[in-house]
């Protein structure tokens, strides 16, 4: 289905411009070649990415488009994942439908994401295949019909899957709450899916803006993996995607979070029967962190927290303490603005969510006091470095590490130096970042606060910005 | 611990010695222990990786009349076993980079590993997943911590419109089958089950002939016959449990409503499906493609998500299983459209039970099963599970290898047959649970 994935990580603040300007026209087509990736830039400015990998007679492909949840403006937000949808509604060549008729003919699997700073759609095909994918692709990049009568079924099916993903489900509630609270002005406070009331009043104009404004080769990154040849990669790329015209693609505005002056809180009181506990640090990212040895720190914090079943949370709350049914730490260094390092936890039946949050607390206040010890240390560096190797058994996890670097500015070649990076963090370090980020007036607090059930049936507007047509 | 930072080191100079490699298909070796557990096993020297799955019939089915034992001693294997803590066991495989694994649900109960093959780490995780499966300790108080957090996960379900669903599908399905009973366990079972209970429970089905054994990666027949024997040495031979119950069919339609404050309506709709080793199952899976297995191309999202705009999701399909597996028919839509998606739904449904699939839909199903099967076996997770499935329920060994001409046989008769035979339209289950079940 058209999915849209939530990323737990959030985030703040800026990189403007430079990173989003592709020069057309003064930039040689030149190969770059290192390792197994290799890389080259269209004359249009769209980017293509090949990693050859033979174990299997097939390929995934990926186009990447700069543009996402963090890319919208207050009254349309969800309409990037909106566009996502709309995306298989129709050129003058393919009506309606046949794109995903034409894969499936194929053997081929497809679908497409949403996330806050991306968007992509791909394919899993047979590598003789791989033509066909680029050449409808391209179709699609430019050429989208964006027929009203399309949009006015399709919003009604995004409609469904915000029901489906947010609004029935207690947690996702509370995740939508804590990071609409926790930001003030950085756009990550917007929910991926959109708010009910933007999806309500927006119209089939609106997406034709937003599809000609972040459409086209020079914000787009094609990505390429599997049993192929680089060369007839760009080649075919070049056939295909060459003719297509560059936009001049707007410059995104800082959207620098603002200060925050102390702890902030919020509940979530809907129909459930287990409380919930979201904690959220603002921290910096690698692409806005003054000194990027703490955002691989903050990395191997995350690891210490809730890396595998010996780590800290499960060691001391889940088997300690025992005040946690579970509890996780979440933080992702990829992105394009500031982000938060996000606690997250189910208390032990009995336990309060003050109780759980205090825990959890408690456990970031040992590293602010005490380092890391060595044999913990290693013990995440090991599983760093064994995952480096697993994740290579997933094409399509090595093309998506590849489209998320390229689209948030940071470029593929950044993945290589993650496990040299993550080695180098010492024990002062991740007990820097735990004093530097994790205090209270940097804090974000969300609980769900579980209501009654049985017997009860909500009327229509408790949930959330009234679910009625706007039109 | 100087020791772990040298295997950190030690660990990156592997990550970047991996040579691609330029072939596809998949020798599976077969073999049975002395024992008489069944072994699969695939050399794939692609990445310098073991996969490993130990799958025992001994999950949800096997409940008795204690649902949620089969997981509850599943979950208790890797905290306490060979006299060390769960921390320490823990700490033994990720210490060396490893991955323990395990699950339970209706029919399979399985533990796996991931571990790199470099001798300085396969060892320990060999020696150490041995250690959680032949000689676990079962401590009290692991049993009473694992417990209470399955009655939080017990509350959890209760808070999910699609668990709710699910669950009173399974049960209207099944009736006295043990199919019935939820994995996860009731309210009363999980009040009612005793450290004693996972004992026995373990001496019972945790047993070398009642095991199925799926190994893929970088090492040859001879490491793998090893690596089998080491890790399953400690069981005793035991015996295979008594067949389950087969299925009874439906006796009449039914349909159910929760009440849920929930927007949208869940909606499942089914009845017994099939068996993993049916003789109808080529035909069944071909069959259910074009209706509501073939995702956006399937009639299903046609009708109900594209037409109308009534539903994100929608999908039919056939679960195997031991015995039969749920045909079902599953679907969310706002609680105020309900009957109409329902409508549309059982209209769809026994329009293509009554016609069966068209020539050109058919063609298409079968081209976009044939062609991307390749896509379910490029990586070594995948296969694995592929194993872990032929070696549990008991397939050929060729059966990876004749998938596609198995699917290839199945032609337009074939469909309409095995619909009018297999599906019966008059004795449906209908779950609804939502603001439409009021």
């Amino acid at each position: 289905m058209r999915t849209y994935i939530v990323l737990i990580a959030a985030a703040t603040v800026v990189i403007g411009l430079t990173l989003f300007v592709f020069i057309a026209d003064q930039q040689p087509e030149e190969v770059v070649s290192e390792g197994e990736v290799q890389s080259l830039e269209l004359k249009n400015g769209m980017k293509v990415v090949v990693q050859e990998n033979r174990r299997a007679p097939v390929v995934v492909t990926q186009v990447w488009y700069r543009v996402g949840g963090s890319y919208e403006r207050a009254g349309i937000t969800g309409i990037s994942h909106v566009l996502e949808h709309m995306m298989f509604k129709g050129t003058e060549e393919m009506p309606a439908g046949k794109f995903s008729e034409v894969i499936a003919e194929h053997g081929g699997r497809e679908n497409a994401f949403t996330s806050k700073d991306y968007t992509a759609y791909f394919q899993r095909i047979s590598n003789e295949h791989l033509e066909l994918c680029l050449s409808l692709e391209a179709d699609r990049m430019r050429n989208l019909l964006l027929s009203e009568d399309e949009f006015l079924k399709e919003i009604e099916v995004v409609k469904e899957e915000r029901r489906l993903r947010t609004d029935d489900k207690p947690t996702s509630l509370t995740y939508e709450r804590f990071y609409a609270s926790a930001f003030a002005n950085n756009p990550y406070r917007k929910p991926i899916i959109g708010w009910m009331e933007d999806l309500n009043s927006m119209d089939i104009d609106d997406l034709r803006e937003w599809y000609q404004t972040w459409y086209a080769p020079n914000n787009a990154i094609l990505v390429v993996v599997g049993d192929v040849r680089a060369e007839e990669v760009f080649s075919m790329a070049k056939e295909y995607f060459a003719s297509l015209k560059p936009a001049d693609i707007p410059e995104l505005k800082p959207r620098t979070e603002a200060r925050q002056y102390g702890i902030q809180r919020v509940a979530v009181k809907v129909p459930a029967k287990i409380p919930f506990l979201v904690m959220g640090y603002k921290v910096p990212v690698l692409n806005t962190a003054d000194n990027s040895e703490e955002v691989y720190a903050l990395e191997l914090l995350a690891g210490l927290l809730d890396g595998g079943n010996s780590s800290r949370f499960s060691k001391n709350l889940v088997r300690g303490s025992q005040l946690a049914t579970s509890v996780s730490a979440n933080y992702n260094l990829y992105a394009l603005h500031d982000s938060l390092f996000t606690l997250s936890a189910i208390p032990a039946s009995g336990v309060s969510t003050e109780q759980m949050e205090s825990a959890i607390i408690e456990q970031i206040t040992e590293i602010q006091q005490e380092p890391p010890t060595e044999a913990e240390l290693a013990r995440v560096k090991a599983q760093v470095v064994a995952s480096s190797v697993y994740e290579q058994d997933s094409s399509f996890y090595q093309a998506m590490k590849i489209g998320i670097l390229e689209t948030v500015g940071l470029g593929w070649a950044t993945m290589d130096e993650y496990v040299e990076r993550i080695n180098a963090v010492t024990a002062e370090q991740v007990q820097h970042v735990a004093q530097k980020y994790f205090v209270e007036d940097q804090l974000t607090v969300a609980v769900l606060v579980p209501q009654p059930i049985d017997g009860q049936t909500l009327a229509g507007d408790a949930l959330g910005a009234g679910d009625r047509h706007a039109h | 611990m100087r020791t772990n930072a040298l295997w950190a080191t030690a660990l990156v100079v592997i990550a970047t010695l991996i040579v691609p490699r330029a072939h596809a298909t998949h020798q599976v070796n077969s073999w049975d222990t002395p024992d008489g557990a069944r072994v699969l096993f695939v050399e794939d020297r692609t990445l310098p990786i073991l996969d490993m799955r130990i799958v025992f019939d001994a999950a949800g089915s096997r409940d008795g009349d204690l649902p949620g034992l089969a997981m509850l001693t599943n979950g208790l294997l890797a905290e306490g076993a060979a006299g060390r803590g769960a921390q320490e066991l823990a700490e033994r495989f990720e210490s060396v980079g490893a991955q323990f694994d395990n699950g339970s649900l209706r029919d399979m109960a399985y533990v796996g590993l991931r571990t790199l093959t470099d001798e300085k780490y396969l060892g320990t995780a060999v020696n150490t997943l041995a250690e959680v499966l032949t000689r676990p300790d079962f401590p009290q108080a692991a049993f009473d911590r694992e417990l209470a957090r399955m009655k939080v996960a017990f509350q959890a379900r209760l808070q999910s419109p699609a668990e709710i669903a699910e669950e009173a599908f399974f049960k209207a399905l099944y009736a006295d089958h043990p199919y019935a009973q939820p994995p996860g366990g009731t309210r009363k079972s999980l009040e009612q089950i005793t450290l004693q209970d996972v004992e026995a429970f373990y001496q019972q089905y945790y047993v070398a002939r009642n095991a199925s054994i799926a190994i893929v990666g970088a090492v040859d027949r001879a490491q793998a016959e090893q690596i089998v024997n080491t890790v399953l040495k400690g069981l005793p031979a035991g015996s295979r449990p008594e067949p389950l119950p087969p299925v009874a069919a439906l006796d009449r339609a039914q349909t159910i409503k929760i009440n849920f404050p929930s927007k949208q309506s869940h909606i499942y709709l089914g009845q017994p499906g099939m068996r993993r080793d049916d003789p109808d199952f080529f035909a069944l899976y071909v069959a259910n493609h074009p209706f509501g297995g073939g995702g956006f191309s399937s009639r299903l999202v046609g009708t109900i998500r594209e037409d109308n705009g009534l539903a994100y999701s929608v999908s039919s399909y056939f679960s195997p299983m031991r015995e039969k597996g749920p045909f079902m028919i599953n679907m969310q839509t706002r609680a105020d459209q309900t009957d109409q998606a329902l409508s549309l739904l059982q209209a769809e449904l026994e329009k293509y039970v009554a016609q069966g699939a068209n020539r050109e839909e058919l063609e298409r199903s079968l081209s976009n099963i044939t062609g991307s099967y390749p896509l379910s076996l490029d990586s070594n997770s995948k296969l694995l599970g592929s194993l872990a499935m032929m070696a549990f329920y008991d397939l050929p060994v060729d059966y990876l290898d004749t998938y596609i001409a198995n699917v290839r046989k199945v032609d337009q008769n074939a469909v309409r047959q095995v619909l009018k035979t297999r599906i019966d339209i008059d004795k449906l289950v209908t779950v609804i649970v939502g603001n439409g079940g009021s």
